[in-house]
């Protein structure tokens, strides 16, 4: 303590603020455990000892004022958040931590592509099976986050549908008609497919002046994964030999094709030059899942003519969606419980919808005026929330996933990267390079 | 060590009445045999556990099959280091470490001792400047990371375009495995440079400056003072700066590590270095602790060969050094 306290001012007096900052947050008393002691400190302590409970979220889950609220109403709890910056920074977090035994905190949010990875270790996470929580659901959503032997690790937050978001005024500029309505029809509408989304993407290229199509053609792969009922795994949990996957190599095959290629901008999502993309206009549109719609704002501070329509190519397609587990290692499982319970209430999943823009997965809160009503300013004025319930009502069920789908869809991912992002590789050799690295993983 | 002797000498100095030794004088005899291993005793222990234990445990690990959440398995003999070397990515991180280290190590040792020369000139603001070259080292590398990571984005970055202005096609900073490694490199140097330079700036301050008079005298120019008497006499400090530098060469981990967004060393691993492989292996996609430690069981014996090549170079530098000290003698 003394020592890394001494390291911050030397830090401090080298004027270096940021280093000051990060040495700061080094130097603080790991917030898991409170003070224990029940003693009176002033405030006025209703019921209960005073605790911490620490909730350990990534990206946006939009709980920061819902936080406040709870400890208004619960004065013993303080809670503190440790926000990771991306699902894959809390993934690894996890896993480490879970080896480790401990460093969890009271509360860990887990997305629902790497769920299935620790169902095997459903023992090392309360179970929060209870009819009257659990019914706030589909039934699907909860069968994602329960274990085989029938354990519950998570109370779902939100789901990932996805609708598609684009640039009105750039498709006008193409000769495009740019009205949500006519766009949805001029994709297919509900009979939307992923050929005429590239056909209108090659229409749209050669008026638009080098605006490309779209960010990376690696965005189209999670949805095309999420149409297919079986991805890498057998429903018994095996895995399915690669080199052999008829239905990956199609999609595969589609993400690569040059022609899918020449509609990308190659774009490596969330780096600093898909950031900027956005300012310059770069691409023109996007499958956006309800979570991303925030950040396409974020980052496209002074940018006019982003608008949604309601379809997809291929049917319903959802990205993303989270859970909130009970690790063992916490201290105050019943508290912690309490408060994931309450975090992931239909009232509370509506509020996040209206304030940040992920989209409830508790049927309650898909149904609730509010979140129906929706209207985002920054989509031209799209209605968010009619577009998002009938995305959601597109998917009729989500790709069954198992311990070893995050692995394997990472590989697979990297190689469709290397073709269009990176443009080192032709299709081919990417897709041995893909074979090789899945052989020597010896699931199979 | 002088508490040692003491120690060992105080019950012996109050016990005259000699001639069969009492219990103290046998205490005495057994403290002297006994304290000066206690007293190196912390190190071998620290060791043991920081160092011993970890070693010998992973090599148990590594014959096992063993999931990092799931725990020990059956034993496998082999098979993960058989496993780690048929990865290509293993080669890969191999390649990129010796490339990182060589593309930060060999420019590093340059710039600094220039950067040195020029220091032990006589300057104005002295330990200004003095200063001034330790500011980046104050940066936590995880800025430095962060900020060379932007400015190397492939589209709107600042040095592609700087080179686009100047009429260079943009360069695949985040693409191509040999400008990912420069892009790397000069983190590692914009850090590390003004240490080293302060070290060297250090070991210059104690060259005799008889040497330099005597060199005036029979005329050599400054150039010449700089490669005939201040690069020789800096031998010992490049030998230090060079196996400092192997050292963190080799387990290079942060600056790669958060040179992207998703943090494995690129798509096809363009940058990813053999720590980073064993961390991908352990703690990332695969989830498997048994060809974690085989790989860092690999690392290590690299590191071992690598260690005896420096022993060997630094012998024969040193044997180099005293030569033409042999010659003067006669």
């Amino acid at each position: 303590m003394t020592k890394s306290s001494h390291a911050a001012r030397v830090a401090a007096v080298a004027g270096m603020a940021s280093l000051a900052l990060v040495l700061g947050a080094c130097g603080e008393p790991s917030p898991s455990t409170g003070p224990s002691s029940g003693t009176a400190s002033g405030t006025p302590s209703t019921s209960g000892e005073k605790l911490t409970l620490t909730v350990a979220t990534f990206s946006e889950f939009g709980y920061a004022d819902l936080y406040k609220e709870y400890m208004k109403e619960h004065p013993n709890v303080t809670i503190v958040e440790k926000k990771a910056a991306t699902g894959a920074d809390a993934r690894t977090n996890m896993m480490t931590k879970l080896a480790a035994g401990s460093g969890l905190s009271d509360i860990e949010a887990v997305g629902n592509d790497w769920i299935a990875e620790l169902l095997p270790y459903a023992d090392k996470f309360n179970d929060l099976g209870s009819p009257d929580i659990n019914s706030r659901w589909a039934d699907w959503v909860n069968k994602m986050a329960t274990a085989p032997d029938g354990t519950l690790i998570g109370y779902g937050t939100d789901l990932g549908p996805m609708a598609l978001c684009y640039r009105g005024d750039l498709f006008a500029k193409a000769g495009l008609p740019s009205d949500r309505d006519a766009v949805t029809q001029l994709l297919g509408g509900k009979d939307a497919t992923w050929e005429r989304y590239f056909e209108v993407g090659h229409q749209f290229q050669e008026k638009s002046g080098g605006v490309k199509w779209l960010d990376a053609t690696v965005f189209l792969y999670q949805p095309s994964l999420s149409q297919l009922p079986v991805t890498f795994e057998n429903t018994d949990g095996s895995v399915l030999d690669l080199a052999t996957n008829e239905p990956i190599k199609k999609v595969y095959d589609l993400l690569t094709a040059p022609d899918t290629v020449d509609l990308s901008a190659h774009l490596a999502g969330f780096s600093p030059d898909w950031v900027s993309a956005f300012q310059q206009g770069s691409f023109a549109t996007m499958l956006c899942p309800a979570w991303m719609t925030t950040i396409i704002e974020g980052n496209s501070a002074g940018v006019v003519g982003w608008d949604m329509a309601d379809v997809v190519p291929g049917g319903g397609a959802n990205s993303g969606g989270s859970y909130l587990t009970v690790p063992k290692q916490t201290k105050h499982p019943d508290e912690a419980k309490a408060l994931a319970a309450w975090l992931t209430a239909p009232e509370q999943g509506a509020t996040v919808f209206t304030s940040v823009g992920n989209y409830p997965s508790q049927i309650e809160a898909q149904n609730a005026p509010d979140v129906k009503s929706k209207v985002n300013p920054f989509f031209n004025n799209a209605p968010v929330g009619q577009i998002y319930a009938s995305r959601a009502a597109a998917i009729t069920g989500i790709s069954f996933r198992s311990e070893n789908y995050q692995t394997v869809r990472k590989i697979v991912n990297n190689a469709i990267n290397r073709v269009d992002i990176d443009q080192t590789d032709d299709p081919a050799t990417s897709w041995d390079k893909a074979v090789q690295e899945f052989n020597g993983l010896g699931l199979s | 060590m002088s508490t040692a002797r003491t120690a060992g000498l105080a019950p012996v100095a109050p016990s005259p009445a000699q001639p069969r030794p009492t219990r103290r004088e046998r205490a005495g005899k057994l403290d002297a045999a006994v304290s000066p291993y206690l007293y190196v005793a912390p190190f071998f222990l620290l060791f043991a556990l920081i160092g011993l234990f970890p070693l010998l445990y992973t090599a148990f690990v590594s014959v096992h099959q063993w999931h990092t959440i799931g725990g020990e398995g059956a034993f496998v003999g082999l098979k993960n280091f058989a496993d780690v070397l048929h990865q290509r990515f293993f080669w890969v991180g191999l390649r990129n470490t010796v490339s990182i280290f060589l593309l930060s190590s060999v420019p590093q040792v340059i710039t600094a001792i220039f950067v040195a020369a020029i220091l032990n000139a006589n300057l104005r603001t002295k330990t200004f400047w003095r200063m001034g070259v330790l500011f980046p080292y104050v940066i936590a590398p995880v800025a430095i990371s962060l900020i060379f990571g932007r400015m190397s984005a492939q589209e709107y970055g600042l040095v592609n375009y700087v080179l686009g202005n100047v009429g260079i096609a943009p360069v695949g900073w985040h693409s191509e495995p040999f400008a990912a490694h420069v892009a790397i490199a000069s983190m590692i140097n914009f850090r590390w440079t003004g240490y080293s330079a302060l070290i060297f700036l250090a070991a210059m301050q104690a060259i005799p400056t008889e040497l330099y008079e005597a060199a005036i005298v029979d005329g050599a120019s400054r150039w010449r003072q700089f490669w005939s008497v201040t690069v020789p006499q800096l031998r010992p400090t490049i030998i230090l700066i060079i196996i400092v530098s192997t050292i963190g060469g080799l387990q290079v981990f942060d600056e790669p590590l958060l040179y992207d967004q998703e943090g494995y060393g690129g798509n096809d691993r363009q940058w990813m270095t053999v720590t980073m492989y064993i961390y991908e292996l352990g703690w990332g996609n695969q989830h498997n602790f048994g060809r974690a430690a085989a790989a860092a069981w690999l690392l290590f014996l690299v590191v071992v060969v690598l260690a005896l090549a420096n022993f060997a170079i630094t012998r024969r530098i040193a044997s180099a050094d005293s030569g033409p000290r042999r010659k003067r003698v006669p």
